[in-house]
């Protein structure tokens, strides 16, 4: 438990102090923040309740087009802002920005989450593969869609209200990178909270046998209701902040990415070890890493790269890090290990 | 009368999503794998009748030369990648099948370039009824060489000793690994015959379409929606369900607009899926 305090406490002052200490990786680190974000909200579904969804990315796009709609909607006509691209017509002064930051978010973290709840019965009812493909299909429909629809910029993108400066002071770094930041603890916090609930067997349940969790009297569908919702509410979240961050919304590239970032939640989450609560941010952190490395020394080769990864960590790699780490060092685990036997198991394989 | 053109073209393009979607229902149901990278073969294949008509041949060769290189690609891949994935969860075989997918997209990208392109086969068009419907040739073309290729391939089946052998794995690996077939050469053909077959529809897509490095996931989608309305192992399933879909999606184009077509395509995947949920939870079950 003491060792515990220690660690978060390191982490939690490291992350405060990380955009002083690197000021030019503000960028950066706020985008890391994000990914660990997508990467445990994938892994609350994935790891922990078996549905592997390639469907966040619609909650992250949803998010990400209601908060920017809502920021300046809420003072500007919609309409007329897609319209001239983001020209200077409009511009927010701070309090405007700051109150229409807050109340966006809100808006991006509600309504996906409410939109999860609404069609989860019909789509949660769908198992295994078929669930794979059926949010594929959504995040990709989502994305051809709303690259149709004209008030949220169509197929010219969405350019989102620009920071203002307060007093010529440039904190656009900070405050983006404080916003991932407090959401990624507070995700992080929420989700650890609920794995050492019930509600966390009832996932694991689910996903280890579904048709008995529903016959030992578990209403099933209410929990993967439940916990889709969770997942889709801090995606809601993250693609808010992603979009006020990146500045610019584009259906198919930015928005409902699912080429890039639907599939790297997913491949970040296996990466680092799919049901565990520090997988995917051990995996979040090494993949981000990798990605830089990869997209500033070897740009153009980054999905030929991205490919091979996939399939490398899919078929030799499929339990992760922390998979991995188990099997070695199964007493850190809390697992209770006979020696003798263990050996024994050895010396058959 | 646009009505009546709609129909046609549709069915004239879902008989070439029908040939894709028999290639999906052979490796789902031999190899029991889901196949992200099935439209990234199709598009592969297109490339490949593509340049042999910039190098002066005519792009319906690309019909019988196609198929033969992406035997050999499909065979390539199966030795990599998809033996290892071929006895575990589908879930490992859609992800990993999505990166060879991305690996693909951004290696014909830096091939062939980032532009549409389009093989002309310099085949005329049809009138018919008055002038009111207009039929390219190459798309008549190109339906009838799929039907010749899925019958061609239906009597291969039945009849050669690799199809039956094909047939017994796909019923029971391992009974017929008992009766002396060699599975993993089995495996291995499969693969490649599914990707001959891609080749074969993107040769005719290269003619009658257009392809860019990036149009896969749709093919994969729309093959993937044929066979679970037609079910494994039903051909005259999957070339109806294949004509029915190109029909829905000349229409969607045509009422709703071009840029809707391929959304419309992936919600209809929803709305089909979502559709046999509720129909088979009545019943206490689900898709399997």
């Amino acid at each position: 438990m003491n060792k515990n305090i220690i660690l978060y406490g390191a982490i939690l002052i490291f992350g405060i102090a990380a955009p002083f200490i690197f000021p030019a990786f503000k960028v950066q680190l706020s985008i890391l923040c994000i990914l660990i974000i997508l990467a445990i909200t994938w892994n609350v579904q994935g790891g922990e309740m078996g549905y592997n969804t390639f469907g966040n990315i619609l909650f992250y796009g949803l998010g990400m087009y209601l908060c920017a709609s809502v920021q300046v909607g809420m003072f500007f006509p919609l309409g007329e802002w897609t319209e001239g691209g983001g020209e200077k017509t409009f511009v927010h002064t701070p309090a405007q920005f700051f109150q229409g930051f807050a109340v966006g978010l809100a808006v991006a973290a509600v309504v996906p989450a409410i939109i999860a709840g609404l069609i989860g019965y019909s789509i949660l009812g769908l198992r295994g593969h078929y669930f794979a493909i059926c949010t594929l299909g959504l995040g990709v429909a989502a994305g051809e869609i709303s690259g149709g629809i004209e008030i949220i910029g169509a197929g010219q993108g969405f350019t989102t209200p620009p920071f203002p400066n307060v007093d010529r002071l440039e904190a656009r770094g900070e405050f983006f990178y404080f916003c991932s930041f407090i959401v990624l603890v507070f995700t992080f916090l929420a989700v650890k909270a609920i794995y050492s609930t019930r509600f966390k067997l009832v996932l694991n349940a689910i996903r280890d046998n579904e048709d008995k969790a529903e016959a030992m009297g578990i209403q099933t569908m209410k929990y993967k209701i439940i916990g889709w919702m969770i997942s889709a509410f801090f995606c809601g979240l993250a693609g808010g902040i992603m979009g006020g961050l990146v500045g610019y919304i584009d259906s198919t590239d930015v928005a409902f990415d699912g080429r890039e970032m639907g599939v790297f939640m997913v491949l970040m989450a296996i990466l680092g070890g799919k049901g565990t609560l520090w997988g995917p941010v051990i995996g979040a952190t090494l993949f981000h890493i990798f990605k830089e490395g990869f997209w500033t020394f070897f740009l153009g080769w980054q999905y030929v790269a991205l490919g091979v990864l996939i399939v490398v960590i899919v078929i030799y790699f499929p339990e992760g890090i922390m998979g991995w780490l188990r099997e070695k060092y199964p007493e850190r685990f809390g697992e209770v290990v006979d020696e003798a036997d263990r050996k024994a198991q050895v010396t058959l394989k | 009368m646009l009505t009546l053109q709609a129909v046609l073209d549709g069915l004239l393009l879902g008989i070439l999503f029908a040939l894709i979607a028999y290639g999906m229902a052979l490796q789902w149901g031999v190899m029991n794998i889901i196949n992200i990278a099935q439209g990234d073969l199709v598009i592969l294949g297109g490339y490949i009748a593509y340049f042999m008509y910039l190098y002066g041949i005519h792009p319906a060769w690309g019909v019988i030369v196609s198929p033969i290189i992406m035997y050999f690609v499909g065979v390539v891949i199966y030795k990599l990648v998809i033996n290892k994935v071929v006895d575990r969860d589908l879930f490992i075989s859609i992800l990993a099948t999505f990166g060879i997918s991305i690996l693909f997209m951004q290696l014909m990208n830096f091939a062939f370039g980032a532009d549409v392109v389009l093989a002309n086969s310099g085949y005329g068009t049809t009138m018919l009824f008055d002038n009111s419907v207009t039929l390219p040739n190459s798309k008549i073309f190109s339906a009838f060489i799929s039907i010749v290729f899925a019958i061609g391939l239906v009597i291969y089946m039945k009849k050669s000793k690799l199809g039956r052998a094909i047939r017994a794995t796909a019923q029971n690996a391992r009974a017929a690994k008992i009766l002396g077939v060699d599975t993993e050469k089995v495996y291995a053909a499969t693969f490649g015959i599914n990707a001959a077959l891609c080749g074969v529809a993107g040769a005719l897509i290269s003619i009658t379409f257009t392809i860019h490095p990036y149009m896969g996931l749709p093919y994969t989608i729309r093959s993937f929606m044929i066979v679970i309305v037609a079910g494994l192992g039903n051909l005259p399933g999957v070339a109806m369900s294949g004509m029915g879909l190109g029909v829905f999606e000349e229409f969607a184009d045509y009422i709703l607009g071009t840029e809707f077509r391929i959304g419309s395509v992936f919600l209809l995947l929803v709305l089909i899926l979502v559709y046999r949920r509720f129909k088979l939870s009545r019943k206490r079950e689900y898709l399997k």
